[in-house]
C-alpha cells in the first residue's frame, strides 16, 4: 500500500490546497510543502529499509516492492505497481524538487494560489505514477495525464513573454507535441498486446508477460519506434524539441523547474525501463542511430544556447545538449554508461533546477528574463551571483560536481562501444564552457546597467540555494550512495541488451 | 392472448410507455398548461420507459412482429436514447422558463422524437428504418425552430428541415432499388441477396444511397454542411437532443445493417469507408479549429467523432460492436456534459430576436471564477473529447485506435491520432478560456441557483460518470461487452 499512497498523497494534497485557498494565501503553500516533505519522508524511509543489493543472476527484475489488483479484466489490465533502484531514486527526485518548486513559487505566484498549488501537485502525482506504473496501460494514463495540470501551469500562470510569443501558445504546444507523440506509443503498446494476444491467446499489459513477446524484425522495429518517438519528444531529441524553448521561456519558475528536473526525466526512465528492456534486439539496431541522434543534440543544444538572449531559453537550449549526452549514454547500453545516465540525471535535475530558479529570482528583481538588459550584476545583488557560479561550473561538468561523474560515466562507459561517438562527444564539452562563461560573463559581469543595489537573497531564497548546491557537490565527492541504489536495475537493463548483442553477433 | 403475444407487448411495453405519455402529456395540456406539471409527466413517463426496459432485459432477444425486433443491442440503444432525452427534459424545463410563447408543447416533441429513437433501434425492416427517421427527424425541426421568433433558430429548423427531405428522398430512392432488384425489404433477406448478386450495379446504387441518406444524419462528410448552423442556431435542449440521442439511434441502425444487409468484405467497399472515415476526422477537426463560436465547435467536433466511430464500421469484426458501444456511451456522456454546460449558462432563455443562447466562446470567459464547479464539469468534457486520460473519452478512443490497430488499418489508426492532435488545439483552446480573467467582457452566466436544479445536477451527474467510467471503467465494458458479445 506504501506504493499506492506515494501516487495519491500528492492528489489529495492539491485538493486540499484547493480547498485551502478559502483560509489565505499561506495556507495552499504550507499543504503543498508538507505535502511534499512526507512524499520525500515516505520515500527516503523506504530507501532505508529497503535492499538494493544485486539481484540474482538472471533475475528478471529487481523489484523491492510490488502492488497488484485487477482493473479491467477485459483486457487483462491490472493496477500492478512495482519500484526498485531507479524509480525510487526518481521518486526521491520528484519529491524533493516538487518541495523546492512550491518554495521557489512562495512570493512569484500571487495570484489563485489554491489552484496553482492544485496543477503543480498533480504534476507531481503523475509523474510518480510514471515511476511507479508496470501495468503498460496504467503508464501510458500517467504519461498523458501529468500533461493536463502542466499544460495549465504555463497557460495560466506563465510569463507573457518575449517577441509576440504567447504562454497560451507555448503550453498549447507543448500539449500537442507530448501528447500526439503519447498516442503513438499507445498505438506501439496496442500492437505489442494484440502480438502477445496472437502468441498466447491472452490479453495483458503487464511488464513482465510483455517482456518475453515473439516479435518478428519488422514489427519489432515499428513498436520500438512508437516508444521511441514518444520518449524522444519529451527527452527531447533534437528533430522533436521545437515545443521545450517556448515551453520553459512562458512558464513560471515552478513549471521549468519541474519540466527540466523531472519531467525530461520521465523520459530517459521510459527508454530505460520500457524501449530497452521490451524490443532488445530492434533497439540494440537503432542504437547507432540514437546516438547519432544524441549527438546532434549535444552540438545543437550548445551552440543555439550560445546565441540566445532570453536567460530561460539559454537554459533551456543546455537541457536539451545535457540530454544528448543521456541518450548516447542509454543507447550504449554497457554498465557504467548505464550508471553514469542516472547519475547524470540527478545532477542535471539539481543543477538545471537550480538555473532554473535563479533566473525567477533574478525576474522577481529585475523584471526582465533579457541578458541585454543584465550586466554587472556581482556588485548589484548581494549572494545569489555567487550561487550562480556554482550551477554554472555544476552545468558546464566541473570535477566535484555531480554533473561531472555522470557526464564521464557516460563517456566512459560509452568508448567501448562507440569511441567516435566518445571522441566528438566529448568536443560538445568545450561548447559547454562556452555557453556557461556567457551566462556568467553576460549577466553578472560587464558594465552594469545601473548601479542601485538589488535586494539580498532572503533566507528562503538561501537556505533554498544552499540546500541545492549542497547536494551538488555531496553527488559530486561521493556518488556512491546513487550508484549502489540504481546498480540492481541498471544490471538488468545491461543484461537485457547484452543478450540481445549476443544473439545478433550470433546471426551475423 | 398468447404466449408469444404478452412476450411481444413486454419486450416492445417502452416504446408503448413512451407514445402513451405523449397522449397524457396531451391531454394535460389540453386541462390546464402548467410548465412543471407537463415536464414532471414527461420525467416520470421516461423513467417508467426506463424501468420496462431495464426489466424487459430477462426476457431475451424477441421478435415484435417482423419488422421490429428486441434484442441486446437495441434495449441499449435504448437505454441511451431515454437517459439523453430525460436530461435533455431536466435541461429544457429550466430553459423554457424565461420563454415567453407556449412551452408545454416542447416537450411532446421530445417525447415523440424519443419515441421515433426507439423504432429506431429496434428496426429490423426498411419499412420501420424509415419509419424510425422520420419520427426522430419530424419532432426535430419543431424542437430547433422552437423559439422561432430568433432568427438563428428558425433558420436551423428551416435548414434542417430542407435537408432532411433531401437525405429522406435519398434513402426512400435507395431502398426503391434495392426492392426492386431483390423483392424483399428485409435486414437479414436483403443480406443474403447482397452476398449472392453483390455486383449488380443497381443494388450498389441502393446501398449506396441509403448509406447517404443515414451518413446525412450522422453529418458524416461531405454530407456534414447543415452541422455546424443547425448546431449553432437550434435553442440548447434541442441541439443536446440532436447531438445526443438522435445521432446514437441512427449509428445504431446503420451497425446493424452492417451486421446484416451491408457486411460487404470486398476491399474496395472497405477502402471507400476507410476513406469516408479519413476525410471526416479531418475535415470536422479541421474546420473545428477556426471556430469561435462554441456550439459550432462542438458541432464540427461531432463530426469529427463520428468520422473515428466509422473506423469499427470499417473493420466490422472482432472488437468492433464492443467499440460502438462503449465509444457511444462515452460520446453521450461527455456531449450531455457539454451542450448541458452550454445550456445551463443560456438558461433561462432571453428573446433576443438575433441569437438567444450564449454560444459565442467570449462568454465563457473566466467562467471558472464565477461558476468553479459548472467549469469543471465544461472542463472534464473537453478533456474527454479530446480523449485525454483518467476521463471516459479516453476509453472510447482506447477501444477505436484498438480495433485499428487489431484489423492492421495503419492509416486509420494514423488519421485517429492526427485528428486527436488536431482536435486538441481547439478542446484546449475552450478549456483555457474558462480558466482566463479578463474583466469587461460581454458574458453571461447560469443561474445562482443551477446546481440546485434538476439540469444542474444531471449535469454534474453526468461529469461524474465521465470520471468514474475514467477511472474504473470495467462494469462498462463488461456491460458492453455482453452487448456485443450475445
Amino acid at each position: 500500500m506504501t506504493l499506492v499512497w506515494l501516487i495519491l498523497i500528492p492528489f489529495l494534497g492539491g485538493l486540499l490546497c484547493w480547498q485551502a485557498e478559502r483560509f489565505g494565501d499561506r495556507a495552499p503553500r504550507w499543504i503543498a510543502l508538507g505535502t511534499m516533505l512526507l512524499e520525500l519522508l515516505m520515500v527516503l524511509g523506504l530507501w532505508i529499509s529497503s535492499d538494493f543489493s544485486l539481484p540474482a543472476e538472471g533475475a528478471a527484475n529487481a523489484w523491492t516492492l510490488e502492488w497488484q489488483i485487477d482493473w479491467i479484466p477485459r483486457f487483462g489490465i491490472q493496477v500492478h505497481l512495482a519500484i526498485d533502484g531507479l524509480s525510487l531514486l526518481m521518486i526521491a527526485l520528484t519529491g524533493l524538487l516538487g518541495a523546492m518548486a512550491v518554495i521557489c513559487s512562495w512570493k512569484e505566484i500571487v495570484q489563485r494560489v489554491g489552484f496553482f498549488h492544485l496543477n503543480l501537485l498533480w504534476i507531481l502525482g503523475g509523474v510518480v505514477g510514471v515511476f511507479l506504473a508496470i501495468d503498460l496501460f496504467l503508464f501510458f494514463l500517467f504519461w498523458e495525464m501529468m500533461l493536463v495540470p502542466m499544460y495549465f501551469l504555463i497557460a495560466l500562470w506563465g510569463h507573457s513573454g518575449s517577441q509576440g510569443s504567447s504562454r497560451i501558445g507555448a503550453a498549447t504546444k507543448f500539449f500537442i507535441y507530448t501528447q500526439a507523440s503519447g498516442l503513438l506509443m499507445l498505438i506501439a503498446i496496442l500492437g505489442l498486446v494484440f502480438a502477445h494476444h496472437a502468441a498466447t491467446g491472452n490479453y495483458t499489459f503487464a511488464y513482465a508477460d510483455l517482456l518475453n513477446t515473439p516479435l518478428s524484425e519488422t514489427t519489432a522495429w515499428w513498436l520500438m519506434l512508437g516508444f521511441f518517438v514518444a520518449f524522444a519528444v519529451k527527452l527531447p531529441v533534437v528533430p522533436l524539441h521545437g515545443w521545450l524553448p517556448d515551453a520553459h521561456a512562458q512558464a513560471p519558475t515552478a513549471g521549468s523547474v519541474d519540466l527540466a528536473g523531472i519531467l525530461l526525466k520521465t523520459a530517459a526512465y521510459g527508454m530505460l525501463r520500457f524501449a530497452l528492456p521490451l524490443f532488445p534486439e530492434a533497439s540494440q539496431a537503432f542504437a547507432p542511430v540514437a546516438m547519432t541522434l544524441g549527438l546532434i543534440g549535444i552540438f545543437y543544444g550548445a551552440i543555439l544556447a550560445c546565441g540566445q538572449q532570453d536567460l530561460k531559453r539559454l537554459i533551456a537550449y543546455t537541457s536539451i545538449s545535457h540530454m544528448g549526452f543521456v541518450l548516447i549514454g542509454i543507447y550504449a547500453g554497457t554498465e557504467l554508461a548505464l550508471q553514469g545516465v542516472v547519475a547524470l540525471m540527478v545532477a542535471h535535475a539539481f543543477s538545471a533546477a537550480g538555473l532554473f530558479i535563479l533566473s525567477g529570482q533574478l525576474y522577481e528583481r529585475l523584471h526582465t528574463r533579457d541578458m541585454r538588459l543584465m550586466g554587472g550584476l556581482w556588485g548589484r545583488i548581494r549572494g545569489l551571483p555567487g550561487f550562480a557560479l556554482c550551477f554554472v561550473a555544476a552545468s558546464l561538468g566541473l570535477p566535484g560536481t555531480a554533473n561531472f561523474v555522470g557526464e564521464f560515466m557516460v563517456m566512459f562507459g560509452a568508448f567501448g562501444v562507440a569511441p567516435w561517438v566518445v571522441v566528438i562527444a566529448s568536443a560538445g564539452l568545450i561548447l559547454a564552457a562556452v555557453y556557461s562563461l556567457f551566462i556568467m560573463q553576460r549577466v553578472y559581469y560587464g558594465p552594469p546597467a545601473e548601479e542601485t543595489p538589488l535586494a539580498g537573497l532572503d533566507r528562503r531564497e538561501m537556505v533554498l540555494l544552499f540546500g541545492i548546491v549542497a547536494l551538488v557537490v555531496f553527488f559530486g565527492i561521493y556518488p556512491q550512495p546513487l550508484l549502489d541504489t540504481s546498480a540492481g536495475a541498471m544490471q538488468i537493463v545491461q543484461q537485457s541488451v547484452q543478450q540481445a548483442g549476443a544473439m545478433m553477433g550470433g546471426a551475423q | 392472448m398468447s404466449q408469444a403475444f404478452v412476450q411481444a407487448l413486454l419486450a416492445i411495453s417502452p416504446l408503448i410507455l413512451v407514445s402513451l405519455t405523449v397522449i397524457v402529456v396531451m391531454l394535460s395540456i389540453a386541462w390546464q398548461r402548467n410548465h412543471t406539471l407537463s415536464a414532471i409527466l414527461t420525467a416520470i413517463g421516461l423513467n417508467v420507459a426506463l424501468l420496462a426496459l431495464l426489466f424487459g432485459w430477462t426476457l431475451g432477444p424477441v421478435d415484435v412482429t417482423s419488422v421490429l425486433v428486441v434484442d441486446d443491442l437495441s434495449r441499449f440503444g435504448g437505454v441511451l436514447v431515454l437517459m439523453s432525452t430525460l436530461a435533455c427534459v431536466t435541461l429544457a424545463h429550466h430553459y423554457l422558463e424565461g420563454y415567453e410563447g407556449p412551452r408545454d408543447e416542447f416537450y411532446l416533441l421530445l417525447l415523440s422524437a424519443a419515441a421515433g429513437g426507439l423504432v429506431l433501434v429496434s428496426a429490423r425492416h426498411m419499412t420501420t428504418l424509415f419509419f424510425g427517421i422520420e419520427l426522430l427527424s419530424m419532432p426535430l425541426f419543431g424542437m430547433l425552430a422552437y423559439t422561432f421568433r430568433d432568427r438563428s433558430a428558425l433558420e436551423s429548423g428551416i435548414k434542417y428541415m430542407v435537408l432532411s427531405a433531401a437525405a429522406t428522398a435519398f434513402l426512400l430512392f435507395g431502398m426503391a432499388l434495392l426492392y426492386a432488384v431483390t423483392g424483399t425489404l428485409d435486414f437479414a433477406e436483403l443480406g443474403a441477396s447482397l452476398s449472392t448478386r453483390g455486383s449488380d450495379p443497381w443494388l450498389l446504387a441502393g446501398a449506396g444511397m441509403l448509406l447517404v441518406g443515414l451518413a446525412f444524419k450522422l453529418s458524416i462528410v461531405p454530407f456534414h454542411l447543415w452541422t455546424p448552423d443547425v448546431y449553432q442556431g437550434g435553442p440548447g435542449p434541442a441541439t443536446t437532443f440532436l447531438a445526443t440521442a438522435s445521432k446514437v439511434a441512427v449509428f445504431l441502425v446503420l451497425l446493424r445493417l452492417f451486421q446484416s444487409t451491408l457486411a460487404f468484405h470486398e476491399n474496395w467497399w472497405r477502402d471507400l469507408l476507410g476513406f469516408i472515415a479519413v476525410i471526416t476526422m479531418l475535415v470536422g477537426n479541421l474546420l473545428a479549429l477556426t471556430q469561435n463560436d462554441l456550439k459550432r465547435l462542438l458541432g464540427y467536433s461531432s463530426i469529427a467523432h463520428f468520422g473515428y466511430l466509422l473506423v469499427a464500421l470499417v473493420v466490422n469484426e472482432g472488437l468492433a460492436v464492443e467499440t460502438v458501444g462503449v465509444y457511444l456511451v462515452t460520446y453521450v456522456l461527455t456531449t450531455l456534459g457539454a451542450f448541458g454546460v452550454v445550456t445551463l449558462v443560456s438558461s433561462p432563455y432571453v428573446a433576443t430576436g438575433g441569437m438567444a443562447d450564449a454560444s459565442p466562446l467570449h462568454h465563457y470567459r473566466g467562467l471558472f471564477w464565477r461558476r468553479p464547479y459548472l467549469t469543471a464539469v465544461m472542463t472534464v468534457s473537453m478533456l474527454s473529447l479530446a480523449g485525454i486520460p483518467f476521463t471516459a473519452g479516453f476509453i472510447g478512443k482506447f477501444y477505436i485506435i484498438a480495433v485499428g490497430v487489431e484489423a492492421h488499418r495503419w492509416w486509420l489508426v494514423g488519421s485517429v491520432v492526427l485528428g486527436s492532435a488536431i482536435g486538441l488545439y481547439y478542446y484546449l483552446r475552450v478549456m483555457v478560456t474558462l480558466f482566463l480573467h479578463e474583466p469587461g467582457m460581454q458574458r453571461r452566466d447560469a443561474t445562482h441557483d443551477w446546481a440546485e436544479r434538476a439540469g444542474g445536477m444531471v449535469v454534474l451527474g453526468v461529469a461524474t460518470l465521465v470520471i468514474l467510467l475514467g477511472l474504473y471503467p470495467t462494469p462498462m465494458i463488461n456491460w458492453v461487452s455482453w452487448v456485443a458479445g450475445s
